[in-house]
C-alpha cells in the first residue's frame, strides 16, 4: 500500500485518529491510550502486517514529550509513522510495545534514558547509557552543569 | 572433608555471575557483558553500555548540517563513509537537490570499498577470537591497500568525512581508478585464501555450526539487519529495497541464507565481499564526467518538516531521522544505529550455549561499540 491507501485504511479503523500524508510516509498522531491497540492492530492486520519496528525516537516538542515509531512491513515493504505525545513532563508515561516487537525493549530503554519517558508494562526499564543520578539530556530544558555551553 | 565436597556440589548448581569487559579483547571495545553462568552454560547476558556515550544526538542539535557529517564518522568508524552518506542524502532530499551521476557513482564505489575493508577487519578479528591468529595478519594486510586508496583521495584513512551535502569534498585522485582496479584484481585472488584458512577449517566448523541460532521470526522481531539478519533469511538489504546513489544502476545479488547460526553469518559476510567487488567492477570503468560537488548555499537550512533516510552500512540499516524547524541547526536528530539494535538480540541467541561460544556469537554479530553508545 502506498502512503495514501495506508492513511485511508488507518482512518477507516478509527475515525478519531489524525492521519496526515507526510513528505515520505503516512503519519498518524495517536493519543497515548490508543497507541498500544493501534500498534497491535497494525502488526496483526492482514493488509498491513507491520512486523518490523525500525526505530523509536523520543522527541521533546517543548510543551510536550513524545515518541515517534517507524514501522515497516517486511512482506509489503511499506512504512508508517506513529506519533504520540504526552503533556505531563513530570511523570510522562506511555504504553510499552515490547510485547509486540522484541526490539522495543532496548529502544524504549534508550528513550527512557535520554528523555525520561516511562513505559508501562516494559519488562526491564532501567537506564541504559547514563547513571541514575543524571538528568535527561535530550530534553530541551536540560542544563549541563559541567560543560556549560551556551549558544 | 565430606562437608567440603557437599559445598562444592551445591555451588555448582548456583548461578555464577561474571563480568566480561569492559576491557576484554573479544568485545572489540568498551562493552561490558554481565554473564550469568551455571557451570559453563550461559543463563543470561545483560549488556551494560554507555562507556563511550558522547551524546552525539544532543551535540547535533547545536551544530550545523555540514558539521554533523564529521560526527557520524565517529559512530561506526568502520563504515564512516556510509554514515556520512546517510546525513548527506537526508539533507539533499530535504532541499530537493539534484545530484549528478558522477557524485552518485563516486559515493557508491567508496561505500563498497568501505564495506570490503570493514568485512576484512571483521574477518581478521573474528578469526582471532576463535584462536586463528593468522587471520589477523591476512585481514589487516589486505585492508591496508584500501586505506591507502582512501588516503590518496580523501586525505584520511579511516575517519574519512569525504561526503558533504551536495557532493564530495575533493575530486578523485588521478591514480584512483588504476589503484582500485589493481586492488580488485589482487583481492579476487586472495579471497579464496580466506576460505582455505578459515571457512573450510574443521575446528572452525565445530565452533560455529549450530551455535547462536537466530530464526527468521526473531530476526525480524528483534530488528536484526545487515549480514546478521540476512543469514537468517531476513531480506533487509536497503540497497535492493530502496536503492540510493547508483545502486539502481548495478546488478548484484542480495546474499540470503536460512541457517541463521554463527557459521552462516560468517559466510554471508564473505559472500558480500564478492558482491561488493562485482559492484565496483561495474562502475569503476565508466565514472561519468562532471562536477564532483553541487554548489550549495553557504548556510544550509532545511525546510520545516521531518526526514528519514536509510542506508545499508556494513552492519545493517542505519537510519537518519531529522526533524527540522527551519533553522540552520536541526531540532532533533535520531540515528537508528544497526549495532545498537543487533546487540539487543545477544541475550536471546547466546542463552543455553557455553561461555566460549559467547565469544563466537558476539564476534559473528560484528559489533562496533561507538555505534552502540553514540
Amino acid at each position: 500500500m502506498d502512503k495514501k491507501e495506508l492513511g485511508e485504511f488507518i482512518k477507516s479503523t478509527d475515525q478519531d485518529l489524525e492521519v496526515k500524508e507526510g513528505i515520505q510516509f503516512a503519519e498518524v498522531t495517536v493519543p497515548p491510550s490508543k497507541l498500544h491497540p493501534l500498534a497491535k492492530m497494525l502488526r496483526e492486520a492482514e493488509q498491513t502486517q507491520f512486523d518490523f519496528l525500525v526505530c523509536i525516537s523520543g522527541v521533546d516538542y517543548g510543551q510536550d514529550l513524545g515518541t515517534v515509531y517507524h514501522l515497516r512491513s517486511t512482506k509489503f515493504d511499506h512504512t508508517v509513522v506513529l506519533k504520540t505525545r504526552t503533556s505531563d513532563r513530570v511523570h510522562p508515561l506511555l504504553d510499552s510495545v515490547a510485547d509486540i516487537w522484541n526490539t522495543a525493549d532496548f529502544l524504549e530503554r534508550e528513550v527512557y534514558d535520554l528523555l525520561g519517558i516511562k513505559f508501562a508494562n516494559h519488562p526491564d526499564l532501567r537506564r541504559l547509557f547514563l547513571d541514575n543520578s543524571w538528568g535527561f539530556p535530550l530534553r530541551k530544558d536540560y542544563v549541563d552543569d559541567i560543560n556549560i555551553v551556551t549558544k | 572433608m565430606e562437608e567440603q565436597v557437599k559445598n562444592i556440589s551445591t555451588d555448582e548448581q548456583q548461578e555464577y555471575v561474571i563480568n566480561m569487559g569492559p576491557q576484554h579483547p573479544s568485545t572489540h571495545g568498551v562493552l561490558r557483558l554481565v554473564v550469568s553462568l551455571k557451570g559453563e552454560t550461559v543463563k543470561s547476558v545483560q549488556p551494560h553500555i554507555g562507556y563511550i556515550h558522547r551524546g552525539i544526538e544532543k551535540m547535533c542539535e547545536s551544530i550545523t548540517y555540514p558539521q554533523i557529517i564529521h560526527l557520524t564518522d565517529r559512530m561506526d568508524y568502520l563504515s564512516a563513509h556510509i554514515n556520512n552518506e546517510a546525513v548527506c542524502l537526508t539533507v539533499e532530499k530535504a532541499l530537493q537537490v539534484e545530484i549528478p551521476d558522477r557524485i552518485k557513482v563516486i559515493r557508491t564505489i567508496m561505500s563498497e570499498l568501505t564495506r570490503i575493508q570493514s568485512h576484512q577487519l571483521w574477518w581478521a578479528s573474528f578469526g582471532m577470537d576463535l584462536g586463528g591468529l593468522t587471520c589477523f595478519f591476512y585481514g589487516l594486510r589486505d585492508r591496508e591497500k584500501i586505506l591507502d586508496i582512501f588516503e590518496e583521495t580523501c586525505g584520511s584513512r579511516m575517519i574519512v568525512s569525504y561526503n558533504c551535502p551536495g557532493g564530495v569534498m575533493y575530486d578523485l585522485h588521478p591514480n584512483f581508478q588504476q589503484k582500485v582496479k589493481d586492488f580488485i584484481k589482487y583481492f579476487r585472488k586472495i579471497l579464496p585464501e580466506y576460505d582455505q584458512l578459515l571457512t573450510g577449517n574443521v575446528i572452525f566448523h565445530e565452533r560455529s555450526k549450530g551455535i547462536g541460532k537466530l530464526s527468521l521470526e526473531d530476526a525480524i522481531s528483534y530488528g536484526v539487519t545487515g549480514p546478521s539478519g540476512r543469514a537468517s533469511g531476513f531480506s533487509c538489504d536497503v540497497r535492493k529495497h530502496e536503492p540510493y546513489s547508483a545502486y539502481d544502476k548495478v546488478q548484484f545479488k542480495e546474499i540470503l541464507f536460512t541457517g541463521g547460526d554463527t557459521y552462516f553469518r560468517y559466510v554471508a559476510r564473505i559472500q558480500e565481499m564478492w558482491e561488493s567487488m562485482n559492484i565496483i567492477e561495474q562502475l569503476i570503468d565508466n565514472i561519468p564526467e562532471g562536477p564532483y560537488a553541487v554548489k550549495m548555499k553557504p548556510v544550509i537550512k532545511l525546510p520545516e518538516g521531518e526526514y528519514y533516510q536509510r542506508v545499508e552500512t556494513a552492519r545493517g540499516e542505519l537510519g537518519a531521522y531529522i526533524i527540522s524547524d527551519g533553522n540552520k541547526n536541526p531540532y532533533r536528530v535520531k540515528f537508528r544505529s544497526p549495532n545498537f539494535v543487533n546487540l539487543s538480540v545477544l541475550n536471546h541467541i547466546a542463552k543455553g550455549f557455553k561461555i566460549a561460544d559467547l565469544v563466537a556469537i558476539g564476534g559473528s554479530l560484528d559489533l562496533v561499540i561507538p555505534d552502540i553508545d553514540r
